[in-house]
């Protein structure tokens, strides 16, 4: 009995934090529009009893999901949203890669330290990391001065409002979700495999590609998912740094609920992207697995 | 008929060393880990680097394999300085302590590493491969994973990895370490067909004095960095050249004396108002020196009455009586406090034990029974 109680607890939890309001979006996908307040039709009202349930149900329609079909902003923006988040998990990656082996490769008395350094902007908020990198990225910004200042350039760049500016932005929010789990497995590797590697005829790159590379693996499939999965999903990002061209999928859903009061469209468009991300979701789960069972 | 040979290459001066130390030291930062080793080991040897841990001997075979570079001093393999030699370049190969097995490589893939960096035609890394797999009888096991064997399997599989570029001399760092007694004990005669067989040349690494005194040709003993003895397991257990080297080889009695000159022979004055201690030895101390006389357990006799015609005889009391099933050891106190163990073998099933805790008895042993130390 009080084992049961005991995995209940998770359990309510995600009912009544994930599954409930889930629920609750999925009803609204299904709704119409209508000026009132709540913005859509219809709701519930219990107090008509069982014909008034019958009523509400007899309302709801997928016309939301065929409307997002007849549009092809929506699949326009879904595609580029998965275009950009796929880029900058791949440049999260190749970042990330060097500073998780150059940590893992560090004196051990340091490693305590650079630990500290990657979680350190974590201490502040994000939307002010974002807006300090508008800072550094705009025309008279402190990027452009400083190349103006070395005469590499003749007029300044245009980076920030660009796509360049969100992958930038990307890139340097998600790295230590790319950087941590890198580092947790090169860590834990045993050192003399590759002493073993390089006494068996591998030079030192070779080790790195034969043994390093494979070990790290599971590390670089979870970064990149813990990259991936929220940077689809990406708003603040995108509505900061990038321009009036950048179309992610984040800004439409935000301009559909509060822009145009549309809550049954938005509603529809985070249906779908929720649904669009249960593929890696499952795929990383499946990843973790493996490795807990490699492990035993 | 042709005569036995006995294979003791390190007796004849005209052979040639695989190995040779030539006053070779390692440093790090002011810690000295090898101090001045001097060191010939030669082909086909079994050849044992026996010491406590932190002794040095790890340093020896890393520097053999590559993994560390001499502060002074040349290391030779077959007359050549191996100082510029990377690792991946050598003709040697390391079974490391924890077998750094590949963990995302097969059993066959683990095996065929090696060969697959010389760049081997296909279809030979796979003769190869099997064939090494059936050294180690792991033939049914070539496509599991490492983490889906046992322990000795892993064993195993990390000797036919070593083994399978043919290297010229093979490096084993505390193969048996991780394996159970019984286990490590059957393994120990695998190890040592299996250098017959193939011919190569092994250095091992152990604190184990058992297993280096069953499987090696030769052993040398370890201790901060400098070789005490290096010789034949039967001369470091019978001769051994140090009282260090007697105490760190099986079970010893160490009396300590002043040492009274003869011919080929010496007595030894131990303790006060006791007769002398007599001992043949080839070692000429001045009269009065200090000297130790070291004996085996088993090589002293234990009675009730004093034997007759014995060179040494004491008497003391029984403090300890210690039943290992085959032997027993008697702990004895002499008259001056020191304690003596003797050993007697249970060669009867059911014998009465002659004595009991407290019991007077004298202790017996021969003048060549023991050996005259001075160091």
């Amino acid at each position: 009995m009080r084992r049961y109680a005991l995995i209940a607890v998770p359990y309510l939890w995600l009912l009544a934090l994930f599954l409930i309001p889930f629920l609750i979006v999925v009803k609204i996908s299904l709704s119409d529009t209508e000026v009132s307040i709540p913005p859509y039709t219809p709701t519930l009202d219990l107090s008509g009893g069982w014909q008034s349930v019958k009523d509400f149900f007899a309302a709801l329609d997928f016309e939301n999901f065929v409307f997002l079909t007849t549009d092809d902003l929506y699949w326009k923006a879904y595609l580029s949203s998965l275009k950009i988040a796929a880029i900058s998990t791949v440049l999260t990656l190749i970042v990330g890669y060097p500073i998780a082996y150059g940590m893992a490769r560090a004196e051990e008395s340091w490693r305590p330290t650079l630990l500290m350094l990657v979680i350190l902007p974590f201490w502040t908020s994000f939307l002010i990391r974002v807006y300090a990198w508008m800072g550094i990225l705009s025309n008279e910004g402190y990027l452009n001065q400083l190349l103006l200042s070395l005469g590499l350039i003749g007029e300044p760049l245009t980076i920030l409002n660009t796509n360049t500016a969100v992958y930038i932005g990307i890139v340097y929010t998600y790295l230590p979700f790319m950087i941590l789990p890198i580092y947790a497995t090169l860590e834990r590797m045993d050192g003399s495999l590759l002493e073993a590697a390089e006494d068996l005829g591998c030079s030192r790159s070779g080790a790195f590609w034969l043994v390093t590379m494979p070990l790290s693996r599971p590390g670089i499939i979870a970064g990149c998912f813990l990259v991936f999965i929220p940077s689809l999903g990406e708003f603040v990002i995108p509505s900061l740094l990038g321009g009036s061209r950048t179309l992610m999928i984040g800004k439409v859903l935000w301009e559909e609920f509060f822009s145009n009061r549309d809550w049954p469209v938005a509603s529809a468009v985070a249906v779908i992207l929720l649904l669009i991300l249960i593929i890696p979701i499952i795929l990383f789960q499946r990843n973790e697995q493996k490795q807990r069972e490699m492990d035993q | 008929m042709t005569e036995p040979t006995v294979f003791a290459p390190w007796d004849d001066p005209d052979a040639k060393p695989l190995i040779r130390f030539q006053g070779v030291s390692k440093r790090f930062g002011s810690f000295t880990a090898i101090d001045d080793i001097d060191l010939d080991i030669f082909e086909k040897e079994f050849f044992a680097l026996l010491g406590p841990s932190g002794c040095g001997k790890t340093t020896l075979m890393r520097m053999l394999a590559g993994f560390e570079a001499p502060s002074d001093g040349m290391i030779m393999l077959d007359g050549q300085d191996i100082a510029p030699v990377p690792p991946n370049k050598r003709a040697t190969n390391m079974m490391f302590q924890s077998y750094a097995l590949f963990p995302h490589l097969s059993v066959f893939d683990n095996i065929a590493f090696g060969l697959r960096r010389d760049r081997l035609p296909p279809e030979q890394i796979r003769a190869r491969t099997e064939e090494m797999a059936a050294l180690v009888q792991l033939g049914k096991f070539t496509s599991r994973k490492p983490h889906q064997i046992s322990g000795g399997q892993r064993q195993r599989v990390a000797l036919a990895r070593a083994l399978a570029k043919a290297p010229k001399l093979l490096l084993l760092d505390e193969p048996l370490g991780a394996l159970d007694k019984k286990l490590r004990q059957e393994t120990q005669f695998e190890l040592m067909d299996i250098q017959e067989k193939t011919g190569t040349t092994f250095v091992i690494v152990t604190h184990d004095q058992e297993e280096a005194m069953t499987v090696a040709s030769r052993v040398a003993v370890m201790d901060h960095g400098k070789l005490i003895q290096v010789a034949t397991p039967d001369a470091i257990y019978e001769t051994p050249n140090s009282t260090y080297v007697a105490d760190f080889i099986g079970d010893v009695n160490i009396i300590k004396g002043r040492a009274t000159p003869g011919d080929g022979r010496v007595s030894i004055a131990w303790a006060e108002g006791q007769p002398d201690l007599t001992s043949q030895t080839a070692l000429n101390p001045a009269a009065g020196t200090e000297v130790f006389l070291a004996i085996r357990p088993e090589k002293v006799a234990i009675s009730a009455d004093k034997p007759a015609g014995r060179a040494n005889t004491v008497q003391g009391k029984v403090l300890d009586i210690a039943y290992l099933g085959n032997i027993s050891t008697y702990h004895v106190e002499l008259a001056g406090g020191q304690i003596i163990k003797a050993q007697t073998a249970n060669t009867d099933r059911i014998t009465r034990r002659d004595f009991t805790w407290e019991d007077r008895v004298w202790l017996s042993w021969t003048d060549t029974a023991g050996v005259v130390l001075d160091r």
